[in-house]
């Protein structure tokens, strides 16, 4: 079963930790990633730029509109994801629990079965 | 894209190749990359330049210089020297059948079923990793990593090379069912559409299933799997329109239905239930049967079905069973009996949410004549699966009963 493990951030949140609790989280993405794809539950995972860099387009009468900026002004944004296939939902709620964010207040780490998919294979 | 009929032979040779390096040299792990590889040659080589006249013999001997090169490798690399002590010729090996052997060990204990799943059909069905990536939606890498952590497992287990006994057998094959059972699973409900190039795994799991119960012919839910695969695949036409949108089984046009899987499976579902013990895959095969055998949805022996899940339900309890119960019991006693037997569920964990309950508990609304009911929890099951052709069908349900 495919799942979307989405990394909600908080950057005031992450902005408060110090050096130290930084690099344990880096590192413990980097733990979290070497595990998947040792044991083949890892499909791909991408980190996201800043939403300052984010455009949002709308389309109306034909004529495209862009805004530069996130569609949605809020403290947290996605920050990233995890593409897994798992054996269940338990074992994606397991993998969800061993990343780092998921043990800090303000950082959401959200679990999504995946529905439909395309295009991903050849990668 | 190798021809189709070397690509048969290769799947069949497979196994047989795979057991003869694994008894002439143990490591089952490091003989199984030496037999992919060597599969993987000939795939390349055949179709060019024709099937070798002793086409095993060939694999054999391929496969058998790739693993003397592995561990020459792997030894130069520890310790600098070449190895010659596994030096051996491309003798044959009399005609042992190690598919069983293979088999029970691919599905060993150890191992969650989606990496027994993915081993078995490399080690046993022949298809090489990228087929079985492409087959599951995931990159090569990802397939690539769970079989060999699948294989690692399995070595730290220290299994060896034998069919287990006494109860330990029973155990493993019935994981050996479930893991081919999987595999059908994930062909069956595999969306249709833009994906060619996929390996047919209800195919491959029927084949699979038929290799093991013509070794084990009076093993009755051997036969009992293999008979609901073939009438389960019978189906396969009319269960979804060129649209892709499914077609309930009362719905579908039974002319479509394929007659000699039909025939097959039923017969080896009525001979199984003569056997002396009776398991959930024969009581599955006779319910299956049971639906085959009427010419029309309103002729279906609903009794019969009910008796069947009622036997089910005994000897394998499980909440998925009590639902499919309830159906038949609507069928022949009244929607209001189906719903009764379905609230017995709503304690059930397992259950809760599930969109199969709030879809028939639906279905049997919409037979009392409770259409807003009905609507409300067509609607909920829609948003609770994680099936697109699923929801798109609850979907439609749901706009048929809509209120005013």
């Amino acid at each position: 079963m495919k799942f979307l493990i989405a990394l909600h951030i908080n950057p005031a949140v992450l902005d408060a930790l110090t050096d130290k609790e930084k690099a344990a989280l880096g590192a413990g993405h980097g733990r979290f990633i070497e595990g998947l794809k040792a044991s083949g539950e890892l499909i791909t995972t991408q980190a996201l730029a800043d939403p300052s860099q984010a455009a949002v387009v709308s389309v109306r009468n034909g004529q495209p509109a862009v805004t530069d900026g996130p569609f949605l002004e809020a403290k947290e944004y996605l920050g990233g994801f995890y593409l897994i296939d798992c054996e269940s939902k338990e074992r994606a709620i397991e993998l969800a629990a061993q990343i780092p964010d998921a043990a800090i207040d303000g950082l959401g780490v959200e679990v999504r079965p995946v529905m439909f998919a395309d295009g991903l294979l050849e990668a | 894209m190798t021809a189709p009929g070397v690509e048969d032979l290769l799947r069949g040779l497979t196994p047989q190749v795979l057991g003869v390096l694994v008894r002439r040299h143990g490591q089952f792990e490091g003989c199984e990359d030496a037999v992919q590889e060597a599969v993987l040659a000939a795939a390349v080589q055949w179709p060019a330049e024709g099937v070798p006249d002793n086409p095993r013999g060939w694999l054999v001997t391929v496969a058998s210089r790739r693993l003397i090169d592995q561990i020459r490798s792997d030894h130069a690399r520890r310790e600098r020297e070449s190895a010659t002590a596994f030096e051996t010729g491309p003798e044959e090996v009399p005609g042992t059948d190690d598919t069983l052997v293979l088999l029970f060990l691919c599905c060993h204990p150890t191992l969650t079923p989606a990496s027994a799943t993915a081993l078995t059909l490399r080690a046993v069905g022949g298809l090489t990793t990228a087929e079985i990536a492409r087959a599951f939606l995931v990159p090569e890498a990802t397939m690539a990593a769970r079989i060999s952590r699948a294989k690692q497992r399995i070595k730290a287990a220290g299994s060896s090379f034998s069919l287990p006994a006494g109860p330990e057998r029973e155990e493993r094959l019935g994981i050996v069912l479930h893991v081919l059972y999987l595999i059908f699973n994930e062909g069956y409900t595999a969306s249709s559409g833009g994906e060619l190039d996929r390996v047919d795994l209800a195919r491959e799991a029927i084949r699979l299933t038929r290799l093991v119960h013509a070794q084990l012919p009076a093993d009755g839910e051997v036969a009992g799997l293999l008979a609901l695969m073939l009438l389960t695949h019978a189906r396969r036409e009319a269960r979804s329109t060129a649209a892709g949108d499914l077609v309930p089984l009362d719905e579908q046009d039974r002319a479509r239905w394929d007659r000699a899987l039909i025939d097959e499976g039923t017969g080896l579902a009525k001979a199984s239930l003569a056997g002396p013990a009776l398991g959930p895959y024969q009581l599955q095969a006779a319910i299956a049967a049971t639906h085959a055998d009427a010419a029309t949805a309103a002729a279906t022996d609903w009794r019969q079905v009910h008796a069947l899940y009622l036997i089910l339900e005994r000897i394998a309890p499980n909440p998925m069973v009590t639902l499919n119960r309830a159906i038949a019991l609507a069928e022949t006693e009244g929607p209001r009996a189906g719903l009764a037997l379905l609230s017995t569920l709503d304690g059930d964990e397992r259950m809760a949410g599930h969109h199969r309950l709030l879809s028939v508990r639906a279905h049997l609304l919409e037979q009392a004549g409770d259409p807003a009911g009905a609507y409300e929890l067509y609607r909920r099951a829609a948003k609770s699966t994680a099936s697109l052709a699923e929801q798109r069908y609850l979907e439609s349900r749901a706009s048929r009963v809509r209120p005013g």
